[in-house]
């Protein structure tokens, strides 16, 4: 048995002239909760649809659970879970009536499965008898994970779930997930929120149909080769304008509250950087040498 | 923050049936600012800022908008504010030039005013270029500052974003909240409602809703303070949970 539960080779995908996925190959582990972080347009949802059988590669070849995605298809398609990215349930089925559906389509029953699916139904169970069309966004997206796990998947193909859904609720989805890992279900979920990146095993961060980098989030992060610096004075929007205009200046980016900044001679100095501050008339400077998040490897990985 | 408020909401209930989805609200909004408007799904964003767009009524309250009453003035505040979504904003089948002046049209600018002040944009933005380009055929990221240029084109004294951000790569969305500090420092007012914790903040000060309440509102840093959390996405969990 191959420790891979995908196996991504050289795959590409135009529609028309848009070239979406270009020469993408990536292994993922089985188990494992894997990442394909990016922007919009940046081939994670092709990506997603050529694994779940839905599309057709141009070139290239990949396998899932052992089983070509051309020759084999109906095989995936018995052993994975989707959910894609809009709501797809029936709206006018029940909550039960939806997942029943699922399970019978499958060959199976939603007693068979309850263990699974438990911590995630159950917070639904209660509007069992509403229909899916009045759930609230988070039930919903709650009620589409019950009904993509019913069978019992080995792979689970998740294309932005979180997308337009608030802290908390992501929060708790990213919960879900995490406990999902322990009966070995290979977990392939797409985000365009970098933060969430740090919640997989792997990443694969995506632009325009390209990988630029795969490996843990951490390890992501240590390839960061440049002496990062938090800046905060009084005035955000002076700072960034006096930031970019300093003669050092290798990148400036905001980030919440604060302001990364990377400067050309990559020291640990910030003296010259205070004094050039001050002489700018900012007041209570703080500046501080900080870790990269995979954002500030995103935009440095952007530019290369 | 000094001055008359912009924006001042007494007590604006808004009620569907039994329901209540704005539980007497209280917020002022100051000219110039950046006002991030944050709270879970459901929450009631979106009635409140319907009702401050003159969309609709509120249930009870005393609502101004640019010195207009949202109970009989609505026409009024419309021509005062610019509105820009993330999920519709521009026409996908008209031009950039199209677009400007379709939304410049609306607003009564004239003709010659629109030209002029179309080639000032399209150079500002760098989107000379693009101008005879229709809207489906240019990435996302320039059709979401396109759409915010669009939207405070007719110089409103304040817009309001909705989820302005989402899909974009981090270059872009840095990019987007440079324009947005520009249209502040122009002394126009934001009024921003956002998934991305980050980006409350970059806001002037943050109103935090749930269900239906106003539970928090103060500028980020005195809610991190408050809230004994090092950023906004600690102190809406705290909040929200």
């Amino acid at each position: 048995m191959s420790e891979y539960s995908v196996i991504i080779s050289n795959i590409s995908k135009s529609y028309g002239d848009v070239s979406a996925v270009k020469n993408i190959s990536v292994n993922i582990k089985k188990g494992e909760l894997f990442g394909l972080i990016g922007p919009d347009g940046g081939g994670k949802t092709t990506l997603i649809r050529i694994l779940t059988t839905l599309l057709k590669t141009d070139t290239g070849n990949a396998t899932v659970e052992g089983f070509d995605i051309l020759k084999e298809y109906k095989k995936i398609r018995q052993i994975i879970g989707y959910m894609p990215g809009r709501f797809s349930l029936y709206q006018d089925l029940t909550v039960e009536e939806n997942l029943s559906f699922f399970a019978s389509v499958f060959g199976t029953t939603i007693e068979k499965n309850y263990a699974l699916i438990k911590d995630i139904y159950s917070h639904i169970e209660p509007f069992k008898k509403r229909k899916a069309g009045d759930l609230s966004g988070g039930m919903k997206q709650k009620l589409a994970l019950s009904c993509a796990l019913i069978h019992k998947p080995k792979v689970l193909f998740l294309d932005e779930p979180t997308t337009g859904v608030d802290a908390v609720s992501r929060k708790e989805f990213w919960e879900m997930l995490k406990n999902l890992q322990q009966y070995q279900i290979t977990i392939i979920v797409s985000t365009p929120y970098m933060d969430e990146a740090g919640l997989c095993d792997r990443v694969a961060l995506m632009q325009q149909g390209k990988i630029l980098s795969i490996d843990s989030p951490l390890n992501i992060s240590k390839q960061f080769n440049k002496t990062l610096f938090s800046v905060k004075t009084e005035n955000k929007f002076k700072l960034l304008t006096d930031l970019r205009n300093y003669e050092n200046m290798n990148s400036v980016n905001a980030f919440g509250q604060y302001i990364h900044y990377t400067d050309l001679s990559n020291s640990n100095e910030t003296n010259k950087l205070e004094e050039y501050l001050k002489v700018k008339n900012h007041t209570v400077i703080k500046i501080k040498k900080i870790n990269p998040t995979i954002e500030d490897c995103f935009i440095e990985l952007m530019k290369q | 923050m000094n001055g008359t408020p912009i924006i001042s909401a007494k007590n604006l209930t808004k009620k569907f049936g039994n329901f209540v989805a704005n539980d007497n609200l209280n917020f002022d909004v100051y000219e110039g600012e950046i006002f991030g408007f944050i709270g879970a799904n459901g929450a009631g964003k979106t009635t409140a800022v319907r009702i401050l767009c003159g969309l609709s009524f509120p249930t009870s309250g005393a609502i101004k908008i640019a010195g207009f009453d949202v109970y009989k003035q609505t026409e009024k505040i419309k021509k005062q504010i610019g509105y820009m979504s993330q999920k519709f904003s521009l026409y996908d089948d008209l031009t950039v030039y199209e677009n400007i002046r379709f939304y410049a049209k609306i607003y009564g600018m004239k003709t010659k005013e629109i030209k002029t002040k179309t080639e000032d944009l399209l150079n500002e933005l760098n989107f000379a270029h693009a101008r005879d380009k229709k809207i489906r055929d240019i990435p996302l990221g320039w059709k979401q500052k396109l759409a915010f240029s669009t939207a405070i084109f007719h110089n409103p004294k304040i817009v309001f974003l909705d989820e302005p951000t989402g899909g974009v790569d981090p270059i872009t969305r840095r990019q987007f909240w440079d324009l947005i500090y520009k249209a502040s420092d122009k002394g126009i007012t934001i009024f921003v409602t956002t998934h991305y914790m980050d980006e409350a903040e970059y806001c002037d000060r943050v109103s935090i809703m749930d269900q239906g309440k106003i539970v928090a509102l103060d500028t980020p840093v005195n809610l991190m303070k408050e809230y004994h959390s090092r950023n906004m996405d600690d102190v809406f969990i705290k909040i929200a949970r």
